[in-house]
């Protein structure tokens, strides 16, 4: 970059000043190294004036981002406001807290009051040219003081209508968890015990939602109405009428409290109703009740059918048993067991003449399924494996197909001694029928 | 007697004292430790202290203290407490937050005052048997987020201790200023990032220096970052290795964690300057003893997220600071952690290539960022050794500390069109700057404000590296003040004298700007208000 200095041209005669720079800002400095030192001595001799214009406005690294955000402009309303009627200003929106209201700290008014100071200031204002501005830096004052004191603070939130969050416009469309998460929360800075469970979100747990509507059903509120209260006049001269005021502020507190208790259980009530989770859980638990009653029903008609098949079967055998036993008169009362043919002895003693309505891959598999039992069971724990399959042979020599699947269901997944115990019972079943005798077999129904 | 420079961390703490010649000693304790660990420990009736304290967190940690130095002046109910201990946990003692040990045999309750108290006389001590000479007054730095009430407990403990704090200084600008004068660049106009990476937290500030003088601009605070979250990295590294070669977990017992936690910080230390470490731990847990190592690259992954973290901080705080990292030209790392090389690589990445990072893993000849901040307090003790408490405390008052600080640049438009900068933004005044010009005569001096432009240019990929030909052309971003607002117009006619031109820019006290143009008794005078 060159150190030229342009030519004069010789439009320019006179030497003036033709604009303003920058407005500075007044930050500290550090006060370290010798260059500070000298400037601390070349400067030593500052006024009283001087002294005092330091500590004023004064930005500093630390907090200079914290304090913008209370840097909120008030509505020309609200500088406006009489003074003698604080009470009715937004103290929040004073302070520029609009942000934060009843979840501003303790730090946060401090700094906020302060940066209103810095701003508000009746001498400040004067010199913008913004003159009989000190009402508003009166109500400045009276927020400071009001929310510095946990008391009155309590009092002003009670009825700081600014923090209040509106219901949704009934029958109206709307997000539920939206509309109402924030007005519960809003609700719950109201309640003695903290903190107060938050309303979720459409998956929150049936309990969780119950204790929701519980705590809040039941909310236990500090909320007074002190704040709206009439001024007491504090002349003693008029003792009767300072008594009926009294009276009247009393009446109006504790109505007002009634109808806030009011206010709020109707909201619980309406959230409630209009929650689409308790509308699930409620159709949830029907659609339960329902398929319970379904499953008892099914239950019911198929144990029915099964003693109604069972009886059935037992009659059809009976009668078997009896036409097989006047066809072969001459006959011993019992047939040899057959074994070995195992394709011959199919049929025999069987529901012959009977279509079975058992397909022939059932028929299969219900033998396989016995056969195979036996050896799934160990053997029950015996030596006795050429006896047992012995026996096994003469049933399904001897078991009509419906026999042989009736018997292949039970003890599908039994445990080897049920599988006995459904043996044994078939075995002392076909015996009584005279199916077979007791001698027939080796192992079961001994 | 002598005067020290302080710095007291939760972590660490060092001493440092100017000598004759204005060159600056870190003094080391009897152990030979010049970041001394500010831990105390209590064994029967022994204290130990330093390094030797922290050895005991493996068989004593319920009396052994660390991390105290930011519970000084708060209160019990407003300290945040870390939520997991492996020493003497911090209790409330009459409102204040406190430790319970055994010493001597008995159960006793002491206050954070009454533990910095007792560190301080050890570091006095250990300070007087390096000088061979009575220590009586301190340069004593806080972070910059210190309040006063925390620095009032901080004097009173010290004095305590016998130890006088003459004054309290920030933690970054001593950081600073001992950077600037060991390279002699004091004078020059720049705007700095201190980036301070401790053990429990990272500090940052955008400072300005303008003639000496430094301002700071924004200052950003994490507690949650530091060297502690880099050996919890490494620690669960090594537990995971531990764990898979042994099936035992050596997280189960506050006695491995601990063992496990101190090899960690040796290990981590050791990468800084070379490139594997080995880490060996006789009976870690179960009885297994552990034998590993470990390479700098992939300690460097295992940490990736914190290093990234640290990085993003930095630019936070320029942000902070209304800035561009165009902005900053340089930036000091400061503290144990920022020995890390990956720390200073990270840094260097997010600011263009003109910003210079100052860190030994980048500069062989930068200093100790563990001692950067005591050898700053130590320059300054010497500075204001000759000086009363009284003086000094008026140095300090308001009126000689918060000053007016312009907010944009003020300087000359040249031949060009160009902005040649007279005095810098941010400078504080009253102030005095001018610049002489070679010219035979009749030329207009206009002085204006800077308006801050970004000037951006490509950058033409070089010869031999073709290859990259289709990769998007590199674009370089620099910031260019403009003549902005038009403050003045000042013609000079005729011969100059000596063919030189003098033009001050002088800003009084009460703001009123002074521009002077002079050649030999020629001399034209303009004031300027601001808005
Ligand atoms: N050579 C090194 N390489 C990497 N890390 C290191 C090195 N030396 C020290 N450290 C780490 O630096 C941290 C301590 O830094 P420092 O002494 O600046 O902290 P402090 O200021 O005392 O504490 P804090 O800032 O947390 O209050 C520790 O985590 C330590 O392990
Ligand atoms: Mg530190």
């Amino acid at each position: 970059m060159s150190l030229t200095l342009p030519a004069l041209p010789s439009s320019v005669s006179t030497a003036a000043s033709l604009g303003k720079y920058t407005a500075a800002v007044r930050k500290p400095i550090e006060p370290v190294g010798r260059h500070f030192l000298a400037l601390y001595l070349w400067g030593h001799t500052w006024s009283e004036f001087e002294k005092i214009q330091a500590e004023t406005d004064v930005k500093k690294a630390e907090d200079v981002n914290e304090d913008a955000e209370f840097d909120i402009e008030q509505s020309e309303e609200l500088i406006e406001h009489d003074p003698r009627d604080w009470k009715s200003a937004d103290l929040y929106a004073v302070l520029g807290l609009n942000n934060y209201r009843y979840k501003a700290t303790e730090d946060q008014i401090r700094r906020a009051y302060r940066v209103q100071v810095l701003k508000h200031h009746p001498d400040k204002m004067g010199e913008k040219g913004g003159l009989d501005k000190d009402g508003f830096f009166k109500i400045i004052q009276k927020a400071h003081e009001t929310l510095m004191d946990p008391v009155k603070r309590q009092q002003f939130d009670s009825v700081d209508e600014e923090a209040n969050i509106e219901p949704p416009a009934p029958k109206s469309k709307y997000d539920f968890f939206e509309a109402w998460g924030p007005l519960f929360a809003s609700e719950g800075r109201f309640s003695k015990k903290q903190p107060v469970p938050e309303l979720g979100n459409a998956d929150t747990p049936k309990e969780e939602v119950d204790a929701f509507y519980k705590f809040f059903s039941n909310l236990d509120s500090w909320r007074t109405f002190e704040f709206l209260d009439e001024d007491v006049p504090d002349d003693t001269s008029n003792r009767y009428h300072k008594r009926m005021i009294e009276k009247k502020n009393k009446a109006a507190r504790q109505k007002r409290k009634t109808e806030d208790n009011k206010r709020l259980s109707e909201l619980v009530r309406r959230a409630a109703n209009e929650d689409p989770r308790l509308k699930a859980f409620r159709d949830k638990e029907k659609e339960e009740k329902n398929k319970k009653k379904q499953e008892r029903e099914a239950e019911a008609a198929k144990a029915a059918e099964e003693v109604k098949a069972k009886r059935e079967a037992v009659e059809r055998a009976r009668a078997e048993a009896a036409k097989a036993r006047a066809k072969s008169k001459a006959k011993p009362s019992y047939q040899p067991i057959q074994t070995q043919s195992k394709g011959k002895g199919k049929g025999k003693g069987k529901g012959k003449g009977k279509k079975s309505t058992v397909s022939k891959e059932q028929r299969t598999e219900s033998k396989i399924n016995i056969r195979n039992s036996v050896k799934d069971a160990n053997y029950f724990g015996t030596e006795l494996q050429s006896e047992i399959d012995h026996d096994i042979n003469v049933f399904l020599d001897n078991f009509e197909d419906e026999k042989s699947v009736e018997v292949s269901n039970a003890i599908a997944g039994a445990t080897a001694d049920a599988v006995k115990e459904i043996f044994d019972a078939a075995a002392k079943e076909y015996i009584e029928q005279g199916f077979i005798t007791a001698d027939d077999l080796k192992f079961f129904a001994k | 007697m002598s005067f020290i420079g302080l710095h007291f961390g939760n972590t660490s703490t060092s001493i440092a004292v100017t000598k004759g010649d204005g060159k600056v000693d870190v003094i080391a304790s009897p152990d030979g430790e010049r970041a001394i660990p500010s831990a105390l420990s209590y064994v029967g009736t022994d204290e130990y202290h330093g390094g030797q304290a922290l050895a005991q967190l493996i068989r004593n940690p319920q009396n052994t203290i660390i991390n105290f130095r930011d519970f000084a002046g708060v209160s019990f109910d407003k300290a945040v407490l870390p939520e997991i201990v492996n020493s003497a946990k911090a209790i409330n003692v009459d409102g204040k937050v406190g430790y319970e040990i055994e010493e001597d045999g008995k159960t006793t309750k002491i206050t954070v005052d009454e533990v910095i108290k007792r560190h301080f006389q050890q570091i006095k001590a250990a300070a007087e048997d390096y000088i061979g000479n009575k220590v009586e007054g301190v340069v004593l730095t806080t972070p910059t987020n210190f309040s006063d009430e925390q620095k009032k407990a901080l004097k009173s403990a010290t004095k305590e201790a016998g130890l006088n704090v003459l004054q309290f200084i920030n933690e970054p600008s001593a950081a600073l200023l001992a950077h600037l004068t060991a390279n002699n660049k004091l004078e020059e106009d720049r705007i700095y990032v201190v980036a301070d990476f401790g053990g429990v937290r990272s500090d940052a500030a955008v400072i300005t220096a303008r003639g000496g003088i430094f301002t700071i601009l924004a200052t950003e605070h994490n507690f949650e970052l530091g060297g502690d979250q880099l050996d919890a990295a490494l620690s669960e590294f090594f537990a995971k290795e531990f764990e898979k070669k042994y099936k035992a977990n050596p997280r189960k017992t506050q006695r491995s964690l601990a063992k496990l936690k101190s090899e960690c910080i040796t290990t981590k230390k050791t990468l800084s300057n070379v490139q594997s470490s080995t880490i060996s731990i006789d009976s870690l847990s179960d009885g297994f003893d552990f034998h590993s190592s470990i390479n700098r690259l992939r300690y460097e992954v295992v940490a990736r997220d914190i290093f990234s973290k640290m990085a993003a901080f930095v630019e936070e705080t320029v942000r902070k600071a209304g800035l561009e990292t165009l902005d900053i030209d340089e930036v000091l790392l400061v503290g144990g952690t920022s020995n890390t090389p990956r720390l200073a690589s990270n840094v260097q990445f997010i600011f263009p290539e003109s910003t210079v990072v100052v860190s030994p893993a980048l500069d062989s000849k930068a200093l100790d960022p563990s001692e950067l901040i005591c050898r700053g307090a130590a320059l300054q003790a010497a500075l204001i050794e000759s000086y009363d408490e009284d003086e000094i405390n008026q140095s300090l008052q308001p009126v000689v500390v918060n000053l007016e600080h312009i907010a944009k640049p003020i300087g000359l438009k040249n031949a060009d069109g160009e902005f040649i900068q007279i005095i810098s933004r941010e400078t504080a005044y009253p102030i005095k700057r001018s610049l002489t010009f070679d010219t035979p005569g009749d030329v207009l001096i206009e002085l204006y404000e800077g308006e801050r432009t970004i000037e951006e240019s490509t950058v033409e990929p070089e010869e031999g590296e073709e290859e990259y030909s289709d990769e998007e052309p590199e674009v370089l971003k620099k910031v260019v003040y403009v003549p902005g607002q038009l403050l003045a117009q000042i013609p000079f006619k005729g011969e100059t004298a000596n063919g030189k031109l003098e033009v001050i820019v002088r800003i009084t006290v009460d703001g009123l700007l002074q521009a002077t143009v002079r050649s030999g008794d020629k001399v034209e005078r303009v004031d300027v208000h601001s808005t």
